[in-house]
């Protein structure tokens, strides 16, 4: 019988508590921020969208040997010489051509660890998260600068060049190999 | 003439409100009495162990935080401590300092998640998101130093990505000091109230005996009243320089190892993680948290078992390592895993609604129990 | 009083009764159940820290019509194993089972739907409409989770009815009347006049029946909720164990009926209980139009009034159902036959004894 009173008492008093606690609530202001009128505040070490800025890119390929996804792929170009392509921003001269640098955003996991080995830190994370696609496709984005004309013309030109340097190396084993087939005569 | 009756199986399938993940049960029914649970794991299976031999040390550490997505801290210290077993190396002490401040963190946010979705597959919605906000300063916290909510490839080996952000102690004060009186809110709202402890007292009985038998660990175990924490019991990283309880089950409104019991374990233990993050941001040393990043990871051969008090249990890596920069083998001993074996022992004789309420206590993440 | 008015209008009878019983479901029951949604969606957000609806309309008042929109234009599935008469006609009778409730309520002094001597014992007949109805839902889905549902709930429902009816004859017994509306005018004057303070007649037994009429109200209140399926009460309906309960197969326009006729049911069981024990359309102040001498604003306050606590009582339900947790089967059998029964007998009879004095 005891029992019996107790559990009514019991049921009706915490009943009543857990009510209370939810009627303050009524009066405590809302934690929701509107979301496309109010965009919340992100710190600044947020991690969303990698940007490549290819005026300091070396083509190193570190970053993409960091990748655990292999979402980066980067194809690069020996530049002949003669030809200039300028200093990055901490006074390292570029030596290569970068051709291809393709990063596939679907397949990028956010982890960072290709921000982390960049030598001229040219590669880092934004905090831009709006960035959906309708077409899967879209989402494979292209840093290169050069036009694909440029990139034809710089493969073109090294082609050539080694081409040239090959053809050369040829001419050369010809001329010194026929004195020692004169000689082994 | 008696009735023929047959027993029914009952489908709760890959896709239920309440089953935590992508897990099927299969129920053998008696009536309203369940005779056997089945549950039926692998569908999300991600083949973590093998893609980890493909990959170096540092690159498997995004694929380790993956497993328990809502504790990944934990996860990666884990492997972390492992692979620096392997290679011999000393962390600077503010690194270990960092590294259980964000593990307790971690410890609170997980157990905001597994009372708050434990509250809701009971019925009461409200604790959910109250829960919920509370989660979110500890992920701003987390933001605010690495720059992600969930997925942070913050612990490596042998040192952080990053060191503290200049606010991070202030922020952290903070929180702890908001998040006391909201415990006892909680304990207002559902522990204490009376149609939760009539869901939950008595039901899912886990004996000790069977308990070790199964391998359980973690607040399953410390429900069913034995006093088993790796953090005390076999100590690693700094732990043992901090002065805190642990909880266990005593079965205040039922049996000892009841559901109750396992959620009050958990509640309790957000209280005792919070006195670890107070001494720890006190006692905060200087130091240089990447000066022991090796630069190359190349263990020489070798293997070593780490195990960390996973917010869930037991977590262990078993790292097999041959000398070159790929890892020969991981496995991971996965605590989810173990428990999800026990739902048939304690299920016997409980109706339907049951199911959910163990299921709950039990405390699941499916990303680690299938990996 | 609005009868004589509409017949005086039209000088058919036929018509007048035609307009007189359409009045409640225009006016009253579809724009409240448009707006018992919002509130309950604005109610459960604020009291978990959010904001709710706040697009469709400045701060979402707009969201239920934009919601009954979208089911209106859902197609129509009925499987092939469905039975199709039953399937089709449940929702129908679960409407009209809540209807029908509120053509004995007395809105005002001016309108009743029907000034019947019945009053009470009409509307617990006619609930009985639902039970029908929900059981037909569910046998006629053809699905395991839906008759599981189904079954649950009509033995819920059947079961609370009971303390409801225990409840009802004590408040029978002090007044002696059945009728609404004379419970309602003999509860006029201010608020100490009201059942749940005893009743309108002074001296000893008004006192001492208090601490009962509470306890009274208490259990009526707790069955009533039993009855509408509501949290903590609310198996049928329960997400997380049987997927969506016995509406699980309903699409559009026949899931928009069940959706009402709860929210126009929790409002006829709030209606019960304020005529019961609150003093159903009687204000507790006095009245403006006694004070101004304008003897027809007096009916206009009446309907304000009854609408204002019949709002506050959902509100107390709608609380409820954010705060508690959900109750398995057999606990809910127990709490109905093992507390809620025993003790409103043992309140009828004291009550009865008091009487006596």
């Amino acid at each position: 019988m005891r029992e019996y009173l107790n559990n009514i008492w019991t049921a009706l008093v915490t009943i009543m508590i857990g009510m209370k606690v939810t009627f303050k609530h009524l009066f405590v202001p809302a934690v929701t921020i509107q979301y496309p009128d109010v965009k919340p505040q992100l710190p600044e070490r947020e991690r969303n969208r990698l940007y490549v800025n290819m005026d300091d890119c070396i083509g190193c390929d570190q970053c993409a040997r960091a990748c655990p996804v292999d979402c980066i792929s980067i194809e690069t170009v020996k530049a002949i010489p003669g030809e200039d392509l300028g200093k990055t921003s901490n006074d390292k001269r570029k030596a290569l051509w970068v051709t291809k640098f393709d990063i596939d955003f679907a397949k990028c996991c956010y982890c960072q660890l290709c921000v982390f080995p960049c030598p001229t830190e040219c590669i880092y994370m934004t905090d831009v998260y709006e960035f959906s696609e309708f077409e899967r496709e879209n989402l494979l984005y292209d840093f290169v600068t050069l036009t694909p004309e440029e990139r034809e013309e710089k493969k073109k030109n090294y082609a050539q060049f080694e081409a040239q340097k090959a053809a050369e190396k040829a001419a050369k084993a010809a001329a010194s190999n026929k004195p020692a087939e004169n000689k082994g005569q | 003439m008696a009735l023929k009756t047959e027993q029914m199986i009952l489908n709760m399938g890959p896709q239920h409100p309440a089953t935590h993940g992508v897990l099927r049960l299969e129920l053998e029914l008696e009536g309203e009495i369940i005779q056997s649970v089945q549950p039926h794991i692998g569908y999300l299976h991600r083949c973590f162990e093998k893609h980890a031999e493909a990959m170096t040390y540092p690159q498997v550490i995004p694929y380790v935080d993956r497993m328990d997505y809502l504790a990944s801290m934990y996860n990666e210290f884990g492997y972390v401590i492992g692979v620096e077993k392997l290679l011999g190396i000393q962390v600077p002490e503010r690194v270990e300092y960092i590294r259980v401040i964000m593990g307790e963190l971690q410890r609170i946010a997980s157990h905001l998640v597994a009372i708050g979705t434990y509250g809701m597959d009971i019925g009461a919605f409200t604790p959910f998101l109250y829960c919920f906000r509370d989660r979110e300063k500890i992920l701003s916290l987390f933001e605010m130093t690495c720059g992600a909510r969930l997925l942070y490839n913050y612990f490596w080996v042998g040192g952080l990505s990053h060191d503290l952000h200049p606010d991070f102690v202030r922020s952290a004060k903070e929180f702890v000091k908001y998040f006391r009186p909201n415990i006892k809110e909680l304990n207002d709202l559902l522990t204490n109230n009376r149609i939760f402890i009539d869901r939950t007292a008595n039901v899912g009985v886990l004996p000790l005996e069977t308990a070790i038998n199964y391998g359980i660990t973690g607040p399953n175990l410390r429900g069913s009243g034995f006093k088993w924490d790796l953090r005390k019991d076999d100590p690693y990283s700094i732990y043992n320089k901090f002065d805190f309880d642990i909880p266990t089950g005593q079965g205040l409104v039922g049996t000892v190892g009841d559901c109750w019991d396992r959620y009050y374990v958990r509640i309790q233990e957000m209280e005792q993680s919070l006195r670890i993050i107070e001494q720890a941001l006190d006692q905060l040393p200087d130091g240089d948290v990447t000066s022991a990043i090796p630069k190359r990871v190349k263990p020489p051969i070798g293997q070593v078992y780490s195990r960390v008090e996973n917010p869930k249990g037991e977590l262990g890596y078993f790292i097999i390592s041959d000398g070159s920069v790929n890892p020969f083998r991981i496995k991971v001993r996965g605590p989810s895993f173990v428990h999800l074996g026990v739902m048939n022992e304690i299920c016997k004789g409980h109706m339907v609604a049951d199911v959910i309420a163990i299921l709950g206590s039990i405390d699941i993440v499916l990303g680690e129990v299938d990996r | 009083m609005i009868y004589n008015f509409f017949y005086s209008i039209t000088g058919s009878l036929l018509i007048a009764d035609i307009i007189q019983s359409l009045l409640p479901l225009f006016i009253f029951i579809l724009p409240f159940a448009l707006f018992a949604v919002w509130l309950e969606r604005k109610v459960s957000a604020h009291m978990q820290d959010r904001l709710g609806p706040m697009r469709v309309g400045s701060h979402g008042w707009l969201q239920t019509i934009a919601d009954i929109m979208k089911l209106v234009q859902k197609e129509d599935i009925v499987a092939t194993e469905n039975d199709k008469p039953l399937f089709n006609i449940a929702p129908v009778l679960v409407f009209v089972g809540t209807y029908a409730a509120f053509a004995a309520i007395p809105f005002s002094s001016a309108y009743i739907g029907s000034n019947i001597d019945l009053g009470i014992f009409f509307i617990i007949a006619v609930s009985g409409f639902v039970v029908a109805g929900i059981l037909m839902a569910g046998w006629s889905s053809n699905n395991k989770y839906s008759l599981l549902g189904a079954m649950r709930s009509a033995a819920q429902i059947i079961s609370y009815e009971i303390p409801t009816i225990l409840v009802i004859i004590t408040i029978i017994m002090i007044t002696g009347t059945l009728n609404l509306n004379t419970l309602s005018e003999m509860q006029t004057g201010h608020f100490w006049n009201w059942m749940i303070l005893g009743g309108p007649q002074l001296g000893i037994v008004k006192f001492l029946l208090i601490p009962f009429m509470i306890i009274g109200f208490v259990i009526i209140y707790i069955s009533t909720l039993a009855e509408v399926n509501r949290t903590p009460f609310d198996i049928p309906e329960a997400e997380s164990e049987l997927v969506s309960g016995y509406h699980t197969e309903y699409t559009g326009m026949k899931f928009a009926m069940f959706f009402l006729a709860e929210y126009a049911n929790m409002f006829a069981v709030s209606a019960i209980v304020t005529v019961l024990f609150f003093g159903g359309y009687q204000s507790p102040i006095g009245y403006l139009g006694n004070l101004l001498h304008l003897k027809w604003l007096i009916p206009i306050e009446q309907l304000f009034w009854f609408t204002t606590k019949g709002i506050f009582f959902v509100f107390v339900q709608m609380w409820l159902r954010w705060t508690l947790p959900r109750l398995r089967v057999d606990q809910l059998m127990a709490a109905c036959w093992k507390y809620l029964i025993p003790i409103a007998f043992v309140n009828l009879i004291i009550i009865g004894l008091i009487t006596l004095l």
